[in-house]
C-alpha cells in the first residue's frame, strides 16, 4: 500500500512524485515497486537514481527532490521488501543488484544515469555500477561502505543488531532500530523528518525487510553475501567513472574509516566530510549542489603546476654556517633562547626521532605543542622528513581544535602528554601513533640537519593542513604544498624588505613559523595564545626588547589591547620596530593611528588576504590616510592594492565557471591567484569545487575568496563584506561594511552589523548596533533617527542594540552575520520568543 | 474616460474619485449619503445602495472603466449585513458590468481575505480563501474577492488590490484610534512591539488604484490577479504607533499585551461584541494578529504588473500628518 496523499503532504512530498510500478524480475515474477520520480523539465535530462539504506524509504531522498534542479530526471525506489514496496521476503545482494536492472528496464532507461546512494544502497550502487559500468556515468555515495576497513572490527552497532537472537528482537519485533536510526549522534533532523522515516514500519510484519537487510550484511567469512561483496570491492579500482562521496562525520557507523577505504577503492574519487551531519547526512544536510558539482565532474585537486624551478627549501636558512652563533629563536614565556646551530640542531635531533617512531614522507602529523621554540622545532623536522604538519591553534578553542585534527585524519601526534591526553580524551586521532614531546626531547642528538639521512621531500609534496577560523561553521583544512610555502615565504620577503638583519616578534602564534624560514630571529611574546587580546603593552615590549626586534605582527584585538595597556608602561623597545603588521580580522584605523601615535617612527601595515591566500594585497596607514573615502563605488574598507605576483580580479559572485571581470567601482566577490595561492581545501572536495572553479583550457586557477568589494580607478581592493552576508533587497544587493562604517561614525555606536531579514531579493535591512550605553532592543528613536541619516539614502527598516555583537572566537572580531540575521529574523516577525 | 468610483463615502475612495477627476476623467460616485468633494472638482453623484442591481446599473451606465470599493468594514453587525453589502454589492458589480459590456473592473479588497494567522515577511499576495470564523468582514470579503476575479474572462478584466493598513490624515480608522487611545492613556501595545508592519499612506494607497484602473484591460498581466500595496517599507509596531503618536502630539505610553492575551480577548470580543458593544470594539482577534506579528510584502508584483511603486515615503507622511494635526482644533485644555 502507497503511503496516502495526506501523509505524503505531511512529509513534504509532493504526491505526484509517489508511483507504484509494476516492474518484471528476472525470477519470473512481477512486484510492485514504490518509486518516488520527478520528470526532468526536457526530453533528454540526465537520469539521477537514488538508493536508500536501511533502515530508511525513498523519503530519504525527498529534500534532494526539492532541490535539484528541475533538469534532472530523478527517480528513488523503495528496495523490494522495504518502505511501501512488495513485500518478496528475504532477498541477497546479488538478487538486489539484478532488481535495480529490473526496475530501470522497467522503467525504459537505457542511457548512462548518476547514482546516488547511502548506507546498504551504496553497496548496491557499487554493485551495479560494476556489473555494468557502460551504463553509469558516475557515483554519489553517503556513509556507506564495501567492505569493513582494514584495522577495523565490523561496526558495533549493526553486529549487536546482526547477532542471532537480538537480531530480529532489534530489528523487526521492536521498532527499536527504525526509530533509533534517526537518533545515532549527529542527527538533526526534524520531527516531522523521524516521523516520515519511521511511517512504513509501524509493526513487525512491515519491519520484515529491515531484519532481512541487515541479515544481509555479511560479518563472518561463511556468510553468502561475503563473496559476492568481496569480488564487488575487487573490481571497484577498475572503475573510471567519477565517484564523489559525502560523509556525516558524526555517523558511528560508517565512520572515517570507511571513508577512507573507499577512497582507496577509486580511480577518480573526492571526500567531502561534513563535520555536523551524521548516517543520514544526505536529508540531514543540503546536497543538491553536491550531486550538481559532481555531475558537472569540474573537481580540481591541484592548482596547475608552476614552472618556479627548484625553490630554496623552508629550512633552508637554518643551516648557514656564518650564522650559527646568531640568535635564531627567542621565547619571552620560559624564558629560553636558540641560535641558529642548536635550532637546526634541535630541528635534526626531532626529525631523527619522529623518523624513528614512524613517521614516514606524506604521513600527517597534528603538532599540539603551544606556541614555544619546539612548536618551531617539531614543525620543521616534520617538514625535513617530508610528513605533513597538520596546524590547528587553540585559537579554535578546544573542541574546534578537536574537530580540525579529527577531520585531517593525521597518523601521528606529537604534543607534551597533556596535549596527548586531550587528543585521547577528544578521540581526535583514531589509530594514530602518539608521541611524547619529551621523547623527542631526550633523543640521541644530531649536530646539524646535514647528519640527517632521511631523504628531503620534493617542491609539490603536501606540507601543511592549516585550519582556518571562519565566523560561522567548522574550521576548514586548507593545504599548502612545500612549493607553496616557499613562494609565500618570498612574497612576504619581498613585500616587507626583510633582510637578515630583521628580527620579527610574532604575537600572532602561527606567524611564528615563517620567522625561521626567512632566516630571521624569531620572539614570541609572553601571552595566553588562546586569547590574543590578552597580550599587554608591557609583555609586547618585553618581546620586542629581548630581541632588538625590527618587526612585529599582532592581531587586530591584540594590538587593541597593547593600546589600552600601553599608558604608564615603557614601551622603548616596541617604538623603535620598523614595521608593524596587523591582519586576520578587520583592523579599525583608529587601532592603527593610535599605535602611530605610540610609534611615531615604526610604518604601519595591514596585509590582506585569508588562510587560503596570504598576502593577497597590503596597506599602509600613511595610504590609507591619503586614499580617504571611496569615491567610486559604494565605500568600504580599503586594503590596498593586490601584491606583486598577485592577480586579481572582482567578479559576479558565484558565476559558475566562467570569471568575467566587472569594471572598476562595480561591487562583486573578490577572485585572486598566486603561486603562493594554497594547494585547495583538505577532505571537501565541494567546498573546493566552489573556491576554485576551473576554466576549461584556463591557464591558471583563481580563488574565490569569498569577499566582496570592488577595485578602484588606482587598482585599490575595497572590501565589502563577505559573499554570504551580502542582503539581496528590492534595489539590488547590499553589502553590510559600508553601511556599518557610516553607521560607526555615529557617537554612541561602538560597532554595528548591517543584515537582512525576509525573503532573498525583497529583504529589507536592519542594523545592528553594539552602544555606549545598552539598552538591549529596539534602539531609541533618536539613535534610530541618527543611524537613519547617517545610512542615508539606504533605507533601514529598523535598529537594534545588542550587548554582544556574535563574533568569532579566533579574533573576537568577525562578525557572524548570518546568526545575527536569523536572530533579527525571529524577532522581527513578532514570534514568541 | 468615464469612471464609477462606488463607496466614495470613505475616505480613500472619496480621494480616488478627486484624483481621477482631477486628472480630467468623467467621474460618477455611488454611494448611499452625498460626499463632499474640494470646491472645483467635477463629480457626478448617484445616490444609491450597492445592494440593489438597479441602483448599481443605473450608476454605471455610460461607464468604462469602475472602480469598486464599497464595502461594510469592522466587526459590528450581523452576517446579513455584511453578505449584503460586500458580497451582494461586488455581485451586482459583475452583473451590471457584464450586462453594460463594462470592460475593466477594479475591485478594492484587503489582505485579510488571505490571511493566515501567521507572520506574512516578504510574503506575496496569496489568493483568497473562505473560512474565516466569526470574521464577517474578512469572510464576506473574502466571498468578494473569489467571485471578482471569477468573473475575469476574454470581455471582462478584473483586478482586485488590496491596500495595506492604510493611514494618512483624516484617516479614522488606524491613526484616529491609536491617537484617542493614547490620548486616554489606554494604548495597548500587542505582543513584544517588535514585528515588522508595513502599512501604506493614503496618497499612496490612492495612487495605487488609479494605476490599477489604467492598467485593467483585456489580456493585460494583472487581469484576474490580486496585488498588496503598501509602502514597502516596513517598521516594528512600536515605532509606527511612536510616530503616529509623535504626529498627534500626544503622549506614547503603551501598556503590553502579551500576543496570546490578546488573541484570547480578541476572539471572545468578537464573539460577544455584536450583541453587546456599542461603537468599535476594545480588540479584535484580527486586529491582535495584524498588530503582534510580521507583515510585510513583495513589491514587485505591483511594481511591474500595474506599473506602481510608492510615490510618499513614510517619513513624508509622517509630516503630512504632523501638518495635519496642527491644523485641527485643538480640543479644550482641561
Amino acid at each position: 500500500m502507497p503511503p496516502s496523499r495526506r501523509e505524503l503532504e505531511e512529509f513534504g512530498v509532493l504526491p505526484e512524485w509517489s508511483n507504484v510500478v509494476e516492474v518484471p524480475s528476472h525470477d519470473g515474477a512481477t512486484y510492485a515497486w514504490h518509486v518516488l520520480q520527478r520528470p526532468g523539465t526536457s526530453e533528454n535530462a540526465p537520469v539521477v537514481l537514488c538508493l536508500h539504506g536501511n533502515p530508511t524509504w525513498s523519503f530519504l531522498w525527498s529534500r534532494l527532490f526539492h532541490e535539484l534542479k528541475s533538469d534532472v530526471r530523478i527517480i528513488a525506489p523503495d528496495h523490494l521488501s522495504m518502505g511501501y514496496s512488495q513485500n518478496t521476503g528475504p532477498r541477497s545482494y546479488a538478487t538486489r543488484v539484478k532488481d535495480i536492472e529490473d526496475l530501470l528496464r522497467a522503467l525504459n532507461i537505457s542511457a548512462p544515469i548518476w547514482i546516488v546512494a547511502q548506507d546498504w544502497g551504496g553497496a548496491l550502487a557499487m554493485g551495479y555500477a560494476v556489473a555494468h559500468p557502460e551504463s553509469v556515468s558516475g557515483l554519489v555515495l553517503s556513509n556507506t561502505g564495501i567492505a569493513i576497513p582494514e584495522g577495523r572490527r565490523a561496526p558495533l552497532l549493526i553486529k549487536i543488531s546482526a547477532a542471532s537472537g537480538l537480531h530480529l528482537f532489534i530489528t523487526q519485533r521492536t521498532p527499536l532500530f527504525v526509530k533509533g536510526t534517526p537518533l545515532l549522534p549527529g542527527h538533526s533532523l526534524t520531527k516531522v523528518q523521524r516521523r516520515a522515516l519511521a511511517a512504513p514500519y509501524k509493526n513487525a510484519d512491515a519491519r520484515q525487510g529491515i531484519a532481512g537487510f541487515v541479515a544481509e550484511v555479511p560479518f563472518n567469512a561463511q556468510h553468502p553475501n561475503q563473496s559476492v561483496l568481496n569480488s564487488v570491492a575487487e573490481q571497484l579500482p577498475q572503475l573510471t567513472i567519477p565517484v564523489r562521496l559525502i560523509w556525516g562525520a558524526k555517523d558511528p557507523v560508517f565512520n572515517d574509516d570507511f571513508a577512507d577505504d573507499l577512497l582507496h577503492r577509486f580511480r577518480n574519487v573526492a571526500l567531502h566530510r561534513i563535520a555536523q551531519a551524521g548516517h543520514l547526512a544526505v536529508l540531514e544536510t543540503s546536497i543538491a549542489s553536491f550531486v550538481e558539482d559532481a555531475m558537472q565532474d569540474t573537481v580540481t585537486q591541484n592548482s596547475p603546476p608552476l614552472s618556479l624551478g627548484e625553490p630554496e627549501p623552508l629550512w633552508g636558512r637554518l643551516e648557514e654556517a656564518e650564522r650559527a652563533r646568531e640568535l635564531a629563536v627567542h621565547d619571552a614565556s620560559a624564558q629560553e633562547s636558540v641560535t641558529f646551530g642548536e635550532f637546526s640542531a634541535r630541528v635534526a635531533t626531532y626529525a631523527q626521532e619522529l623518523h624513528r617512531q614512524g613517521v614516514q614522507r606524506g604521513q600527517r602529523v597534528a603538532v599540539l605543542v603551544p606556541p614555544s621554540i619546539d612548536l618551531i622545532a617539531v614543525v620543521y623536522a616534520a617538514w625535513r622528513i617530508g610528513a605533513v604538519t597538520v596546524i590547528a591553534d587553540r585559537g579554535l578553542g578546544l573542541r574546534g581544535l578537536g574537530n580540525a585534527v579529527r577531520s585531517a585524519r593525521v597518523q601521528h601526534v606529537v604534543g607534551p602528554q597533556k596535549a596527548l591526553l586531550a587528543a585521547r580524551a577528544l578521540r581526535c586521532a583514531p589509530h594514530a601513533t602518539f608521541i611524547a614531546l619529551n621523547e623527542l626531547q631526550s633523543a640521541k642528538k644530531l649536530e646539524s640537519l646535514a647528519e640527517l639521512y632521511v631523504q628531503q621531500p620534493q617542491p609539490q609534496d603536501l606540507a601543511a593542513v592549516l585550519f582556518t577560523s571562519g565566523a560561522t561553521g567548522p574550521a576548514k583544512g586548507v593545504c599548502y604544498t612545500h612549493q607553496q610555502l616557499c613562494a609565500q615565504r618570498d612574497a612576504l620577503q619581498k613585500l616587507y624588505s626583510i633582510t637578515r638583519t630583521d628580527r620579527f616578534v610574532a604575537a600572532f602564534a602561527p606567524f611564528a613559523l615563517y620567522g625561521p624560514a626567512l632566516g630571521i630571529c624569531t620572539g614570541l611574546a609572553n601571552m595566553d595564545v588562546t586569547a590574543p587580546r590578552t597580550l599587554t603593552a608591557q609583555a609586547l615590549n618585553e618581546a620586542c626588547e629581548n630581541i632588538q626586534a625590527t618587526m612585529v605582527f599582532a592581531s587586530p584585538a591584540a594590538l587593541a589591547n597593547v593600546l589600552a595597556t600601553a599608558p604608564a608602561v615603557n614601551t622603548e623597545a616596541l617604538s623603535k620596530v620598523r614595521l608593524v603588521m596587523s591582519a586576520g580580522a578587520p583592523v579599525p584605523i583608529e587601532t592603527l593611528r593610535a599605535m602611530k601615535t605610540l610609534c611615531p617612527q615604526t610604518e604601519l601595515h595591514t596585509p590582506y588576504g585569508m588562510t587560503e591566500l596570504l598576502p593577497l594585497a597590503d596597506i599602509s596607514l600613511a595610504v590609507r590616510e591619503d586614499i580617504g573615502s571611496d569615491q567610486l563605488g559604494s565605500g568600504g574598507v580599503c586594503v590596498g592594492t593586490a601584491v606583486e605576483g598577485c592577480d586579481v580580479v572582482v567578479a559576479a559572485p558565484g558565476a559558475g565557471q566562467e570569471v568575467v571581470p566587472l569594471a572598476a567601482g562595480i561591487t562583486g566577490e573578490i577572485l585572486a591567484s598566486a603561486p603562493w595561492m594554497s594547494d585547495g581545501y583538505d577532505r571537501l572536495w565541494h567546498t573546493q569545487t566552489a573556491a576554485r572553479p576551473v576554466r576549461p583550457g584556463a591557464a591558471r586557477t583563481w580563488h574565490r575568496t569569498g569577499d566582496v568589494g570592488h577595485l578602484d580607478i588606482a587598482g585599490n581592493i575595497w572590501v565589502e563584506g563577505r559573499v554570504v552576508h551580502v542582503i539581496h533587497a528590492v534595489d539590488g544587493a547590499i553589502t553590510p561594511v559600508p553601511l556599518e562604517i557610516a553607521t560607526e561614525e555615529v557617537p554612541e555606536v561602538l560597532r554595528a552589523a548591517a543584515v537582512g531579514v525576509g525573503p532573498h531579493g525583497v529583504a529589507q535591512v536592519v542594523v545592528v548596533v553594539e552602544t555606549t550605553n545598552g539598552n538591549e532592543g529596539e534602539a531609541s528613536p533618536e539613535l534610530t533617527a541618527k543611524v537613519r541619516l547617517a545610512v542615508a539614502p539606504q533605507k533601514i527598516a529598523a535598529v537594534w542594540v545588542v550587548k554582544e555583537l556574535p563574533v568569532d572566537i579566533r579574533h573576537n572580531a568577525k562578525i557572524d552575520r548570518t546568526a545575527l540575521a536569523n536572530k533579527m529574523s525571529v524577532l522581527l516577525s513578532g514570534a514568541k520568543k | 474616460m468615464k469612471v464609477l468610483v462606488t463607496g466614495a463615502g470613505s475616505l480613500l475612495m472619496r480621494e480616488v474619485a478627486v484624483a481621477l477627476a482631477t486628472r480630467g476623467e468623467e467621474v460618477v460616485c455611488m454611494q448611499r449619503r452625498t460626499a463632499h468633494f474640494p470646491a472645483g472638482v467635477r463629480i457626478h453623484q448617484e445616490l444609491g445602495d450597492i445592494s440593489s442591481l438597479d441602483a448599481v446599473t443605473k450608476a454605471m451606465t455610460g461607464c468604462d472603466v469602475v472602480v469598486h470599493g464599497a464595502a461594510r468594514v469592522g466587526v459590528l453587525g450581523t452576517w446579513n449585513e455584511f453578505y449584503n453589502t460586500n458580497v451582494v454589492g461586488t455581485q451586482n458589480i459583475l452583473s451590471a458590468a457584464r450586462s453594460l459590456g463594462v470592460a475593466r473592473i477594479a475591485h478594492v479588497s484587503t489582505p485579510s481575505v488571505a490571511h493566515v494567522g501567521h507572520s506574512l515577511v516578504g510574503a506575496v499576495a496569496t489568493p483568497a480563501v473562505t473560512g474565516h470564523k466569526r470574521a464577517f468582514y474578512a469572510e464576506s470579503k473574502a466571498v468578494a474577492e473569489i467571485e471578482a476575479l471569477n468573473a475575469n474572462n476574454h470581455s471582462c478584466a478584473v483586478v482586485a488590490i488590496r491596500p495595506h493598513l492604510v493611514w494618512g490624515p483624516g484617516d479614522t480608522q488606524l491613526v484616529g484610534r491609536i491617537v484617542q487611545r493614547a490620548e486616554a492613556n489606554r494604548l495597548a501595545m500587542v505582543g513584544s512591539g517588535d514585528a515588522l508592519i508595513d502599512s501604506t499612506y493614503i496618497s499612496n494607497a490612492v495612487s495605487a488604484l488609479v494605476a490599477a484602473v489604467d492598467a485593467v484591460q483585456v489580456g493585460a498581466s494583472c487581469a484576474g490577479k490580486a496585488y498588496v500595496i503598501a509602502n514597502g517599507e516596513p517598521r516594528t509596531v512600536r515605532e509606527l504607533m511612536q510616530k503616529i503618536c509623535d504626529a498627534a502630539g500626544v503622549p506614547f505610553r503603551p501598556k503590553k499585551v502579551p500576543l496570546s492575551v490578546a488573541l484570547a480577548v480578541g476572539s471572545l470580543v468578537e464573539r460577544i461584541w455584536p450583541r453587546i458593544g456599542k461603537g468599535e470594539p476594545p480588540l479584535t482577534r484580527f486586529v491582535a494578529e495584524q498588530l503582534g506579528t510580521a507583515h510585510w510584502f513583495d513589491p514587485r508584483p505591483a511594481a511591474q504588473d500595474l506599473r506602481w511603486s510608492p510615490t510618499v515615503t513614510l517619513d513624508e507622511g509622517f509630516r503630512e500628518l504632523h501638518r495635519w494635526f496642527l491644523e485641527q482644533p485643538k480640543p479644550p485644555t482641561q
